[in-house]
């Protein structure tokens, strides 16, 4: 049994298909290097997944993967990412929404429960909240960590480091020190787009604006 | 006699209840550093929470601070059991976005490898699996073909386990003929080994008691629970990426997609035996095809290095290798998804580029962490000894789990 992986016109038809059907959740869909992604609205996210499991030309049952997507500059902070498979239909698909750092995301741990740590580590690494959540823990960073790792505005290296105390005989928590600043390189080309002035240069870009 | 006539000596302190113990992080069947809370009734387990990130390392947030080549190298240490798998993942998703042709021999090359990574997971999986529900033999011969199977990791790449081999736009150094002659005699033998392995476990009265119907697993928890691999042949549904999604050049090669009946632990055995054999199969087509396919095994370009001998006589190519080695190379800005059929199941890369030299955000998706995470739904119900079985064939490395 070979099947075809679909081509790039048979995920435009599946893309078509889905917002000719549920009109009220699809905002946008795209087909770009033969993945089909379509932009829900957060309020509709439970619906269309729901939808997308049961439609027998979708039945997107395998959930793959949640994931989130950092970026501080926008109003709407996330991006909140979800991938499905159909082992039936052999095809996938992803869906994103974008949410503001306060918005509550709809749990899909009923429709899905393998949501379950998927959601646990979205909001362990980008403190996103799930509504109806069972059980929404941090899964992945330590025990009493603060913060969230994965947003962009958290430093690589953390705020805390543990070491072992060999006076009070146990682990210990204490403020990140570093020997050397954590090395963090520009490669920006200076010809193309770099934001800073390279030294001796305020000279001249004055003189070229003169 | 129905014990009621006692209720006086019920105090308290006496009175049952359910008994909660831990199970790891240093348990031996744990895998790795697996931390399971167990709720037991006498010995039935009531309920299991794993807790997981003891070897969180935070794999995708150092991978934002680094060029794409820098990255590469973690996709070794996520499943170390099978490095080179995962690897593949990201290159996939690197050459997508970029729209790399990759060369045909770096094709075979990596589609060897892959096998080769294949039986490497299977072997440890197998063989450990046999050790938790208490066979010692399996593991001492299993491990002696791994050994020879990491020599020629060694012998193509100069490292055991951390391979870092397979580069975006191909592998990165050719393999010597005589390497390849050596992998062909390997798999002329190693049937014989499965054989060995196969005669000491299948028919085995206690590995079989140990196995069968023990964590059964239906095609609707296979929807449920996002299974992939294994786990999702095991229970007769004949999933493979590499038949059904076809990535590098998997769609010419002629092998069989074994499938189990009854989604037991004792069927997923089977399914990983026989997916050996296939594997054996695959190496030897890909050896081959690899003699026939003579050529580069880099697209050389951008993403590239250039040719030693290149890079010492022209200035071009030194700035270039400089450059690539530095700076790095630009992906252009987009999304992508790429999975690959790692042994363990759909083992996945979600790549947002936005054009500079460093993933602006990179997800791995782990087989196996779908798989533990059903450990409360698949073990309930089951003898704390069963947890062990369950643990080992859902073939959880925490490498990739917690990354």
């Amino acid at each position: 049994m070979t099947v075809e992986t679909m081509t790039a016109s048979a995920m435009n038809e599946l893309g078509a298909h889905i917002s000719a059907k549920r009109p009220d959740c699809v905002l946008s869909y795209e087909v770009v290097r033969d993945e089909l992604t379509v932009n829900v609205a957060l309020g509709s996210l439970h619906g269309l997944i729901e939808w997308l499991k049961t439609d027998s030309t979708c039945q997107f049952n395998t959930l793959v993967d949640i994931t989130a997507v950092d970026y501080p500059g926008r109003a709407r902070r996330f991006d909140v990412v979800y991938h499905f498979l159909s082992m039936y239909q052999n095809h996938r698909i992803r869906l994103k929404a974008e949410v503001r750092e306060e918005d509550m995301v709809p749990s899909i741990h009923d429709i899905h429960p393998a949501a379950n740590w998927f959601e646990r580590e979205v909001f362990d690494m980008f403190g996103i909240l799930f509504s109806g959540h069972p059980d929404l823990r941090r899964l992945l960073t330590d025990y009493g960590f603060r913060g969230y790792p994965l947003r962009k505005d958290f430093p690589t290296t953390g705020y805390t480091e543990v070491r072992y105390d060999e006076v009070q005989k146990r682990v210990v928590y204490e403020p990140v020190s570093l020997v050397q600043e954590y090395r963090q390189f520009d490669f920006m080309s200076p010809w193309e787009g770099a934001k800073y002035v390279l030294p001796g240069d305020e000279k001249g870009d004055e003189e070229g604006k003169a | 006699m129905d014990g009621s006539k006692f209720d006086d000596a019920l105090t308290g302190e006496q009175k049952i209840r359910n008994f909660n113990i831990n199970f790891g992080p240093q348990h031996p069947a744990a895998h790795g550093v697996l931390r399971l809370v167990l709720e037991l009734d006498g010995e039935i387990v009531e309920r299991c929470d794993p807790h997981i990130g003891l070897l969180h390392r935070g794999t995708e947030k150092l991978m934002e601070s680094r060029t794409y080549l820098q990255n590469l190298p973690y996709f070794d240490r996520l499943d170390y059991v099978a490095p080179m798998n995962q690897e593949h993942a990201w290159c996939l998703a690197i050459e997508r976005l970029t729209e790399t042709e990759v060369p045909r021999r770096a094709q075979l090359i990596r589609v060897l490898y892959s096998e080769i990574g294949r039986i490497l997971s299977h072997i440890l999986n197998v063989t450990t699996q046999a050790m938790d529900v208490g066979a010692l033999t399996p593991p001492l011969w299993g491990f002696e073909e791994r050994e020879k199977l990491m020599v020629f990791y060694e012998r193509a790449c100069g490292a055991r386990l951390h391979a870092a081999y397979f580069r975006p736009g191909g592998v990165h150094q050719d393999l010597p003929d005589a390497l390849i002659d050596d992998i062909e005699e390997w798999a002329i033998e190693f049937p014989r080994v499965i054989d060995d392995i196969d005669g000491l476990l299948t028919e085995n009265r206690i590995f079989k008691q140990r196995n069968a119907d023990i964590g059964v697993v239906t095609e609707k928890d296979i929807q449920d629970w996002g299974y992939s691999g294994v786990m999702v042949r095991g229970s007769g549904l004949a999933w493979d990426l590499r038949r059904a999604q076809p990535y590098e050049c998997y769609d010419e090669f002629d092998f069989q997609i074994p499938v189990g009946k009854n989604g037991d632990c004792y069927d997923r055995y089977l399914v990983r035996m026989e997916e050996m054999r296939q594997s054996v199969s695959i190496i030897r087509q890909a050896i081959v095809k690899l003699r026939e396919a003579t050529g580069d095994v880099m697209a050389r370009g951008k993403m590239t290095p250039p040719t030693r001998g290149d890079m010492k006589t022209s200035m071009e190519s030194l700035i270039h290798h400089f450059k690539l080695y530095t700076e790095g190379f630009h992906v252009p800005a987009g999304e992508v998804y790429a999975a690959v059929e790692a042994p363990k199941g759909e083992f996945g890369v979600y790549l947002v580029a936005d054009g500079t030299n460093k993933p602006y955000r990179a997800k791995l998706r782990a087989p196996g962490f779908a798989h533990l995470q059903s450990m409360d739904y698949v073990a309930k119900g089951h003898q704390l000894a069963d947890v062990a079985a369950i643990i080992g064939t859902m073939d959880v490395v925490f490498g990739e789990i917690d990354r």
